[in-house]
């Protein structure tokens, strides 16, 4: 007993040390405000404009030669031609990129206090702000965001009349890999599996859905469960082998996988066409109704004259609406036991069994489930394109919805949103430099991952039915072990 | 609590990891309403014994019989949905989950009807858990989360708690409030303890019986006094920084 009591009183009786340390902390506490007082700021802004002015004529005086004159060869010597205009604009750009520069990104080596903006609005450090933004609103972001989905073609048609058909095809190409980015977040957000091969269940939903319309000329709708049941099939198959397996040796084999497919698409001629692809897959039907010329089709039927942008628009609303019954399983999937044994599955599988659940269970509902919406996406491409080929099922794919889920942050929703539209639509903005395409895409996503290691949104939304809402940024908690 | 059978019987059992033995013939009996601790140096074994009941690894020879069930050869899942449960050694919460979901968890396995009143429980048990159930488990102090390791145990309302290493690495306040916690239950609600522990001086004094084992084997058992008074206990696991302590 004795000891217990030492041990107390030893616990309460700080080593002296310790108690100056923590005396000399509250002093250093009590005199000054805890806050950056305005002034600094001001004095940082003429710091930065002083700097930037440093720097432009550094700039002048370099550039004057480069820049400035320029000489050709003509006859009798060299002919010398002024620029002024290109040696203008080179220092506005140094003196502007210099400006933002240190105004956003430096932190200023003066004064500890004053972080950069951006450091301030993205920083994972001390407050985030943004991640706590959209926890806080979550629900609202989300209807909102809704809404504007749905309200999309209608406005892209009333505003945009000649770009309305290459608008709405954005819009369902990032519907698209919302969709593929939802159904991934089941596997790796939720069940924390590394999967690399997702893009394997697309091809299967594909190919099964492009498959059935060629032997059996079944329609989009008949067609579309099987192939969600066909590629959740090969999710299972796949589960089998890798349940043993975790974090890096599981990405190989999923990434070997998908491969796979990829390969015995390609090369069983006879069956799957093999690289010519299958072509000719029919349109989704409307009740029955197709979207063509003729005054017996839907778009006649309605008396609004045939226009491809309105199929176009169907296409999105399909998508829409599946991609939204993705979302809706998942969010509705996580409140049941099975979603959380996937969480806690992620998050510590010896603290899983040890609770009595079933592991191997867990991990192959979680491909299955994954697998399947993957399968419906599938099917969905192949109708939307009417050609596939072994080409659109690249490792690339794989790595690209991958790439999402992670920048978004592991296991939101909201994240995949935002960096579905920001990949994709930017891969769309920045057509015209296809060559530094993937250059900015590489810099955006080491940027994305310094700022903030866990993706876009890196809070976790509890779910369980809670009082009062306080969350926590998982900035602040450990990783699971385990991956 | 006398001549009948035990809750939790070893008996014999040899557990390998690849060709490496690393129990040698282990025999243990928990009798209902009994807290048995098994003590021992690192490396001994404990842990391993405590995973060989749970299943993982599984025993390659001798028994291992629950409620007069062989268990030797189930699945870890299927043992720990028998009225057993564990509280993992290095506590294992689930740290991105809020306190009350890995309640939640513990949960699981049941089927709900009884919820409420076992998170009162659990709540009444350790009221530290009651203030911070919106909390992330990670950002909870490591005596928090050995609270938490325990409570969401008992949500899955077992007969037998096995408990590995409860005070690992925590202040010797919080040692002694969670074993005080263990003998309550126990005396309380007849709650089955099987505790393994390095800290052999709290785990005797708390125990009715105590084994102690040594390179795999079980090298001495007795009640909990018996144990604390014998010399080659306190020589092995005592005195040595605790000398006035076992007096």
């Amino acid at each position: 007993m004795s000891n217990i009591n030492q041990a107390g009183s030893a616990d309460e009786q700080q080593a002296p040390g310790a108690l100056v340390e923590w005396e000399q902390r509250v002093a250093g506490y009590a005199g000054e405000p805890p806050f950056v007082e305005e002034p600094q700021r001001l004095s940082a802004i003429a710091a930065a404009l002083k700097d930037a002015a440093i720097a432009a004529a550094i700039a002048a005086a370099l550039f004057l030669f480069f820049i400035g004159f320029r000489t050709d060869i003509a006859i009798g010597g060299l002919d010398l031609t002024t620029r002024w205009q290109a040696f203008g604009t080179a220092i506005v750009v140094v003196f502007v990129g210099r400006l933002l520069f240190r105004i956003l990104l430096w932190r200023p080596a003066t004064k500890a206090g004053t972080r950069p903006l951006l450091l301030r609005a993205f920083g994972s450090g001390e407050g985030t702000p943004l991640s706590e933004h959209f926890a806080r609103h979550s629900k609202s972001v989300g209807v909102v965001a809704l809404v504007a989905a749905v309200l999309y073609p209608v406005i892209i048609l009333a505003l945009f009349p000649m770009k309305d058909k290459q608008f709405i095809d954005l819009g369902v190409l990032v519907l698209t890999y919302i969709m593929l980015g939802w159904g991934l977040n089941i596997v790796v957000g939720l069940a924390g599996l590394l999967d690399l091969g997702y893009v394997a269940f697309y091809a299967v939903g594909a190919y099964s859905f492009a498959l059935f319309a060629q032997f059996f000329e079944v329609g989009f709708w008949f067609a579309l469960p099987i192939a969600g049941i066909l590629a959740a099939c090969w999710g299972l198959i796949l589960g089998f082998p890798v349940l043993r397996l975790r974090g890096d040796y599981l990405a190989i084999v999923t990434l070997a996988f998908g491969e796979i497919i990829r390969v015995v698409l390609l090369n069983w001629y006879t069956f799957t066409g093999g690289p010519n692809g299958i072509s000719g897959i029919p349109d989704p039907t409307f009740f029955g109704l197709e979207f063509a010329r003729g005054d017996d089709n839907l778009p006649g039927l309605l008396g609004i004259g045939y226009d491809s942008a309105y199929k176009q628009a169907y296409f999105f609303y399909i998508i829409l609406a599946l991609a939204m019954i993705t979302n809706l399983v998942t969010l509705r999937l996580r409140k049941l036991p099975l979603g959380r044994a996937w969480e806690a599955l992620r998050e510590d599988e010896i603290a899983c069994r040890s609770l009595g659940i079933n592991t191997t269970n867990t991990k192959l509902t979680a491909f299955a489930i994954g697998a399947m919406f993957g399968g419906f996406a599938g099917a969905f491409f192949a109708t939307r394109q009417g050609f596939i080929s072994p080409e659109s099922f690249t490792f690339m794919e794989s790595a690209l919805i991958l790439a999402i889920v992670v920048l978004g942050g592991l296991g939101s929703q909201m994240g995949v949103v935002i960096a579905s539209i920001v990949m994709i639509g930017g891969f769309e903005l920045f057509r015209d430099f296809a060559e530094y395409r993937m250059l900015i895409f590489g810099l955006l996503m080491v940027i994305i991952m310094v700022w903030r290691p866990r993706g876009l949104i890196a809070t976790r939304e509890p779910s369980a039915i809670l009082k009062e809402r306080q969350t926590i940024s998982a900035d602040m908690v450990a990783q699971g072990e385990g991956h | 609590m006398t001549a009948q059978n035990p809750l939790l019987a070893v008996e014999g059992v040899e557990t390998y990891y690849g060709n490496i033995i690393a129990l040698r013939g282990v025999d243990i009996a928990v009798f209902e309403g009994e807290i048995v601790t098994l003590i021992g140096a690192n490396g001994a074994g404990k842990s391993t014994l405590m995973m060989t009941i749970c299943g993982n690894p599984q025993a390659r020879k001798g028994r291992i019989v629950y409620d007069g069930e062989d268990i030797t050869h189930l699945p870890t899942h299927d043992i720990m949905q028998r009225s057993i449960a564990q509280s993992p050694e290095g506590r294992r919460i689930f740290p991105r989950m809020t306190v009350m979901e890995n309640l939640q968890m513990g949960a699981l396995v049941t089927d709900g009807a009884s919820f409420d009143a076992d998170l009162q429980r659990v709540f009444d048990l350790f009221p530290r858990l009651k203030e911070r159930q919106h909390q992330r488990g990670g950002t909870l102090s490591g005596g928090e989360q050995q609270m938490l390791a325990i409570g969401r145990a008992l949500m899955s309302r077992p007969r037998l708690l096995l408990l590995d290493e409860p005070s690992l690495g925590l202040a010797p306040m919080v040692v002694k409030q969670i074993f005080e916690v263990i003998k309550d239950l126990n005396r309380e609600e007849g709650l089955t303890v099987f505790l393994v522990e390095q800290n052999a001086f709290h785990a005797l004094r708390l125990a009715h019986r105590g084994y102690v084992m040594v390179n795999g084997q079980i090298t001495m058992s007795g009640t909990g006094a018996e144990l604390l008074a014998r010399p080659e206990v306190r020589a092995a696991y005592l005195e040595g920084g605790r000398k006035e302590a076992a007096e």
